[in-house]
């Protein structure tokens, strides 16, 4: 949770972040150690290979496969620290390599899913606010989980029906760089939006009958000044800690968005991964998708007392 | 009634009133929840609006400065504003009336400032909510106002958040915003309900003051007679929506002529009569004996000392209050007597055994025979439990009877607290304030205790019924032999339910003594501060 910002809060916050990030690479490391088979036997067993089992077992040494598992765990966190990432065995490509072309990709599908999905949130918060629109409130309150849980893989193929095949008004076949993104990033955007804008309602809601809002419209103010300069900021601040939490989510709707909408990015590769069980990749990925989340939670902790001054020093008035 | 009142006070309200309101009805939902209502106020005059929850008092008050609830209506009557009528007024044009006409003083502080901005600007969003642009000029007036209403360095609270100023502070700067334009009238709504009884005393002084200078009228919303007396030039008392009475403050007080108003004076807290406390017996033990009580606590700015070498002796079957301002350390001292924390140095001996040695089984067992009666009814009782279950609770900590008897001594219990039996079935959100309190004690009898804790057991009440739920602690004092140590930050409740009385101010035991004692001749100046801080001084003997 928030604190104030103080230097021994930072560090505190950043050795949080380090084990989270040790722990993410420990437990995906043993799991993928104890999972049955191994990328090299999927690939190589393969009859049609051809390959002898002496191939296979030297090919085995090559990738350290047969080392006892303390032995390659050390092993690993030394390359890791060192920047090496390993080899796929699928592609055979440096894993840093496969990550590198395909992290901006995954980066900004995520990045434009994001804003997308807050800047849906807000409208439809303004929107639920203005006399003529109460029917969303009521939509929300009715069915506050109703657009949270639509599942990503059916809402992709649902826009896909609608707007390429029925209303023709994105190409699927050879669309622009531009064009092929609306889709996932709406895809991505909804279900983001839906948590954030019944919290963003509800604290509206919670926040217009606090006393302080009623001594603002005695004040003098009218009612959409006083939800601008007084509501609004109250009731973002909580979003915040969600938009933290949602994080998680964009990491595991791409990996369906992607495969949905055949891009390319680190949710396909993740995918792939996954059916070759290609530990290497996998391991990399899970390390930069808990690193993704260590930045952005901390990012939001530094920025709540930024928001919040209650959080900027000790509680304290006296007389 | 509508009295012609400006007759009788002919030197002050000569000309139009500041504020007729004349025949006022409010419906909410179209159920209609304050009758008829008329009154005046003059310039320069202080009327409060006297009566308990739900009596229509803030209502009517909302309705005056056009704040109503989204589900709230004006279903008939005027309300004239320096002789315009403003209750036919829509939107924009009541924004621009209040804050320079009419402004509010609130009821709670501690939530009536914004957590996220500073007080200056809220301070200074006033004149600039009505078109003042001098941004200088504007600051400078504010925290020459913040200066005014009593603030130390007013500079500094200027740049400072709500979170940084006390409860009385919060409402300095929130009497300051409606003041700032000098308004014709102010509604002070509760002020002082939420604050410690010597600051309320100095915030009601401190919009008399201010009234004085600027000659502005008072609508004073409270549930205390006491307190309307004091400050009222006249007073109208509500009750169900409609008036009951309004006349001047003193004959109002002096002279009742509504048979409710009779029952408001009756439960004023420093006038409640109790049948004589029995006297002391010599040779009663103490059951309860504090000795050189500290406790510390870790705090933000280093170790805090909440309680300083407090010590006194309670004896079997009577009240010791322990009185004293938030922050005194009053409640700490009672958690400690309760086993609930454990002290830093020093003994508390129930029983004559020491309690802060206890440790397992046997601090459990000593649990229930002291039990806790809490200040907020509305958080104390869990809202999805039935008042039956609610107050079974503690049998199942302790013994788990059947349920046939545990039905038995739950009836048992709500008799004693003189509940209906029917109640067992409800749940809490269907309970008055009053009839909660009941629950949570009878809750806290179930045990068969030998000593309640009760702390700030009816500060959240209103005046009738507290008076009801001391009338009732004080008939089960006696029917069952209970000791009881009663925290209150309030003095005047003490008088006719404690035997002795513990003052508290920051930590330490000021004084000690017989209730009567305290009152007649107390010693320290913090003492002769708290009782003169209790309302009612000016047309009530104490």
């Amino acid at each position: 949770m928030a604190t104030s910002l103080t230097l021994k809060n930072i560090v505190t916050k950043l050795g949080q972040g380090l084990f989270v990030l040790w722990a993410a690479f420990t437990i995906s490391f043993v799991l993928l150690q104890i999972m049955p088979g191994d990328a090299i036997l999927v690939r190589f067993m393969d009859g049609d290979m051809g390959l002898t089992p002496d191939a296979i077992a030297s090919i085995r040494t090559f990738y350290g496969a047969d080392e006892p598992f303390l032995v390659q765990y050390f092993q690993t966190i030394m390359a890791y620290l060192t920047g090496n990432f390993g080899n796929s065995v699928i592609s055979g490509m440096p894993v840093a390599q496969e990550i590198m072309v395909n992290l901006p990709r995954t980066a900004l599908l995520a990045g434009l899913g994001f804003t997308g999905g807050v800047t849906l949130a807000l409208i439809i918060a303004v929107l639920a606010t203005l006399p003529g629109f109460r029917w969303i409130r009521n939509l929300f309150q009715a069915a506050p989980a109703l657009l949270a849980s639509v599942p990503v893989f059916w809402l992709g193929i649902l826009l896909i029906q609608i707007f390429s095949f029925r209303l023709g008004l994105i190409s699927v076949i050879a669309p622009g760089p531009w064009e092929r993104l609306i889709l996932p990033v709406a895809t991505l955007a909804v279900p983001i939006a839906a948590p954030i804008a019944q919290i963003l309602l509800r604290n509206i809601d919670a926040f217009s009958v606090q006393p302080f809002a009623y001594v603002a419209r005695a004040k003098g103010a009218s009612q959409r000044y006083v939800l601008l300069r007084h509501v609004a900021r109250n009731a973002v601040l909580p979003v915040l800690t969600i938009a933290g939490v949602t994080f998680g989510e964009l990491l595991a709707g791409a990996v369906v968005t992607e495969t949905v909408f055949g891009l390319n990015g680190l949710g396909r590769l993740a995918e792939r991964s996954v059916r070759n069980q290609d530990a290497a990749v996998l391991q990399a990925v899970v390390l930069i998708a808990a690193f993704g989340y260590v930045v952005v939670n901390f990012i939001v902790d530094m920025l709540y007392p930024l928001i919040d001054p209650r959080l900027r020093k000790p509680q304290g008035g006296n007389a | 009634m509508n009295k012609p009142i400006a007759a009788v006070y002919a030197g002050l309200s000569q000309d139009v009133p500041v504020l007729s309101v004349r025949g006022l009805s409010v419906a909410y939902d179209g159920r209609e929840t304050v009758h008829d209502v008329s009154f005046d106020i003059g310039r320069g005059e202080v009327v409060a609006l006297v009566g308990e929850s739900g009596s229509g008092k803030s209502t009517t008050a909302q309705a005056i400065i056009g704040l109503l609830p989204e589900n709230g209506r004006l279903t008939a009557g005027r309300i004239v504003l320096n002789g315009e009528d403003i209750s036919v007024w829509k939107g924009r044009r009541l924004d621009t009336i209040r804050g320079t006409v009419v402004s509010l003083v609130p009821q709670d502080p501690g939530s009536s400032l914004n957590p996220l901005r500073t007080i200056g600007s809220q301070l200074t969003e006033i004149w600039r909510l009505h078109g003042h642009r001098d941004t200088a000029a504007i600051r400078q007036e504010a925290v020459e106002l913040l200066g005014h209403v009593g603030l130390s360095h007013p500079e500094l609270r200027f740049g400072q958040y709500p979170h940084e100023l006390s409860g009385g502070m919060k409402q300095r700067v929130l009497i300051a915003i409606a003041l700032a334009l000098k308004p014709a009238l102010i509604i002070a709504d509760e002020p002082t309900s939420a604050l410690d009884v010597t600051v309320q005393k100095r915030i009601l002084d401190l919009i008399d003051k201010l009234r004085v200078e600027n000659g502005t009228s008072v609508l004073l919303v409270t549930h205390d007679l006491a307190v309307a007396g004091d400050r009222a030039d006249r007073i109208v008392v509500l009750k169900g929506g409609a008036i009951q009475e309004a006349d001047v403050s003193s004959r109002v007080l002096g002279y009742p002529a509504s048979a409710y108003t009779r029952q408001l004076l009756a439960d004023i807290p420093s006038r409640t009569h109790f049948a004589p406390r029995p006297a002391i017996p010599r040779a009663a033990a103490p059951i309860i004996e504090v000795r050189n009580l500290v406790q510390d606590f870790d705090a933000a700015g280093g170790p805090f000392r909440a309680v300083d070498d407090v010590s006194f002796s309670v004896l079997e079957g009577t009240t010791h209050a322990l009185v004293g301002e938030s922050g005194s350390g009053k409640t700490t001292t009672a958690r400690a007597v309760a086993g609930l924390s454990k002290p830093t140095r020093g003994q508390v001996f129930v029983n004559g055994r020491d309690i802060t040695a206890l440790r397992g089984e046997p601090l459990r067992q000593f649990r229930r025979e002291v039990q806790l009666v809490y200040q907020n009814p509305f958080a104390s009782l869990d809202p999805r439990q039935t008042v039956g279950e609610i107050i079974a609770e503690p049998l199942r900590n302790f013994g788990r009877p059947d349920r046939a008897e545990r039905h038995a001594r739950v009836l048992a219990a709500l008799e004693q607290v003189q509940l209906a039996p029917e109640l067992a079935e409800r749940r809490p959100a269907a309970l008055s304030g009053g009839q909660r309190q009941r629950v949570a004690i009878a809750r806290a009898l179930i045990l068969s205790p030998r000593l309640l804790v009760l702390d700030e057991a009816v500060s959240a009440l209103d005046v009738t019924v507290q008076a009801q739920i001391l009338r009732l602690l004080d008939g089960l004092q006696r029917d069952l032999k209970l000791t009881y140590l009663f925290v209150s930050h309030d003095l005047s409740v003490v008088r006719g339910i404690a035997d002795t009385v513990t003052v508290m101010q920051s930590g330490k035991a000021v004084e000690t003594g017989e209730v009567q004692d305290v009152f007649e001749h107390g010693r320290a100046e913090y003492t002769r501060a708290l009782i003169r801080s209790i309302p009612g001084g000016r047309y009530l003997e104490r």
